[in-house]
């Protein structure tokens, strides 16, 4: 009896299981039980919350592992945790500390700036940030089991989180039309491998789970991502830099399961308290925008 | 008429149930809310986070009408995560499962993701293809729970190293794997043929029996 493990079919499956969920950004163990309670289908540990990474600069890495065990005696669902773009070593790391889910992240400050991690040599499964069907292609051939909008992360802003979205759906639908001659053009154009451009036009989906990231704030932005096609969504400052987070966190999830239901998504929007402070991107200059790192 | 089918669809892989469900001919429903469960022929709990759904069942107040549904007789399949909530014991779970089917399972219990596996089982259970064969059946298993003791009037359907992964209560079915992940139908048509349409009375049934009465 042949038994495999680490296979792609393991990899995108967990990811499959998380569909529906949110999944939210802790720094401390104590953090990911309230996201837990609150009904988090998966935590992303770090060290600093993206907002904080904004404003303390510097280089963002990978997270003390300390913190990551800890998190990961905490909780019973699974825990994601970031790597710089690029780092393998990063990965490796996480992967020997039992983390269930690696992020390539735009967030942290990236260790190469041509290349991202070949992920297919890992057991443990990447999710990989994208603006569009072209990048999130070439995470995929890389080995990428899951997919999310970039966002801009941090901002409390979900401007990009839906032109990102938008692009790849909006790019999916477009391929519907095409024949076999101007596909393998439109695959040269976004420079993603024509076998992947057949098969999302195929399935008319990306190849694998499709997550919101990058600027959830509230209840009604986690609704609008959904509606817009995620499969589930990223809540990073957005939770614990609010004025009543376990309420926050609560009122997120239920929008994201009833993102279709109006009088539910109603009720949970109501008091609430403040969400956390949000940026203007107009006053975001290009060397803070996290979203233009990854190639 | 085609069964209609609920799908618990509060978190996990829940389209990919109604998708196999819709290929073979039944009619599939998303369940968030409890008005949803009125007039099913049976249900199925996703793949998912048990820990998740567990608190969401109650959160949004289906917790005990399934229970009660499932306990009247209602046919109910989960797999993997939902295969956990329908068992009556389950170590760590700070929630209580539905606790239907009278199993001890351990969360987890293979390890962490990077020990999710797939392999191919003996299915002797599973109806013959068209052909008349009884090809083996690729089981996948992610972040997956083992079933640890089963009591009295639980059937093993199909084992791995000697374990059962497949277990059928009365008009219950569990199932520690994704058949949902593969293009093999076998096991919903098993769900479909042997516990919705085979004898196992349907919520409606049920509801007529209750009443006293059999006229329809």
């Amino acid at each position: 009896m042949v038994v495999e493990t680490g296979t792609q079919t393991v990899k995108s499956g967990l990811a499959e299981m998380l569909k529906g969920g949110v999944i939210m950004d802790v720094v401390t163990a104590s953090q990911a039980v309230i996201a837990q309670e609150a009904g988090a289908c998966a935590v992303m540990a770090l060290e600093r919350v993206p907002s904080d990474i904004r404003k303390h600069g510097g280089v963002a890495r990978m997270s003390d592992p300390t913190k990551i065990r800890e998190i990961i005696g905490a909780v019973t669902i699974p825990v994601m945790a970031k790597v710089r773009i690029g780092h393998f070593v990063e990965a490796s790391i996480l992967q020997a500390l039992g983390v269930d889910y690696v992020d390539e992240s735009e967030v942290l400050t990236p260790a190469d700036e041509k290349l991202h991690i070949n992920k297919w040599d890992f057991a443990v499964p990447f999710v990989c940030g994208c603006r569009d069907l072209g990048e999130a292609l070439r995470r995929i051939a890389e080995g990428a089991a899951m997919i999310r909008t970039k966002g801009e992360a941090g901002t409390g802003n979900i401007v990009e989180a839906v032109r990102h979205m938008r692009a790849v759906q909006g790019a999916i639908r477009a391929l519907a039309g095409m024949d076999d001659e101007e596909l393998v053009n439109y695959a040269k154009e976004i420079g993603a491998p024509v076998e992947l451009v057949r098969e999302t036009k195929r399935l008319r989906r990306l190849p694998v789970v499709n997550f919101a990231a990058g600027g959830v704030a509230t209840p009604a932005d986690a609704a609008l991502m959904m509606r817009l096609g995620a499969d589930g969504v990223f809540v990073g400052s957005g939770i614990f830099k609010s004025e009543q987070p376990q309420r926050m966190a609560d009122a997120i999830v239920r929008a994201t399961t009833h993102y279709n239901d109006d009088q539910i998504l109603a009720e949970v929007s109501t008091g609430l308290g403040d969400a956390m402070p949000g940026l203007n991107l107009d006053d975001l200059p290009d060397s803070e925008r996290l979203a233009q790192r990854g190639w | 008429m085609p069964p209609t089918i609920g799908v618990l669809a509060l978190q996990g892989d829940f389209h990919e149930h109604a998708v196999s469900l819709r290929a073979l001919g039944a009619v599939a429903r998303e369940i968030r809310k409890p008005e949803q469960l009125a007039g099913l022929d049976g249900l199925i709990i996703p793949g998912g986070e048990s820990t998740t759904i567990a608190r969401l069942l109650l959160a949004y107040d289906l917790h005990a009408p399934v229970r009660q549904r499932g306990a009247a007789g209602l046919p109910i399949w989960g797999t993997c995560a939902g295969a956990i909530l329908l068992a009556d014991d389950v170590p760590g779970l700070d929630r209580p499962p539905l606790g239907l089917l009278p199993m001890t399972v351990e969360r987890n219990a293979y390890g962490r993701q990077v020990d999710s596996f797939e392999t191919d089982l003996k299915a002797p259970a599973l109806p013959p293809t068209p052909a008349g064969t009884r090809p083996p059946y690729h089981a996948i298993f992610i972040r997956a729970p083992r079933i640890r003791a089963l009591r009295d009037g639980v059937d093993v359907l199909m084992a791995y190293e000697a374990e059962p992964v497949a277990v059928r209560y009365r008009s219950l079915l569990a199932t520690t794997f994704h058949p949902e992940l593969t293009p093999d139908h076998r096991w919903h048509r098993y769900f479909l043929e042997t516990l919705v349409d085979g004898g196992v009375a349907g919520e409606a049934a049920v509801a007529t029996e209750a009443a006293g009465g059999g006229a329809a």
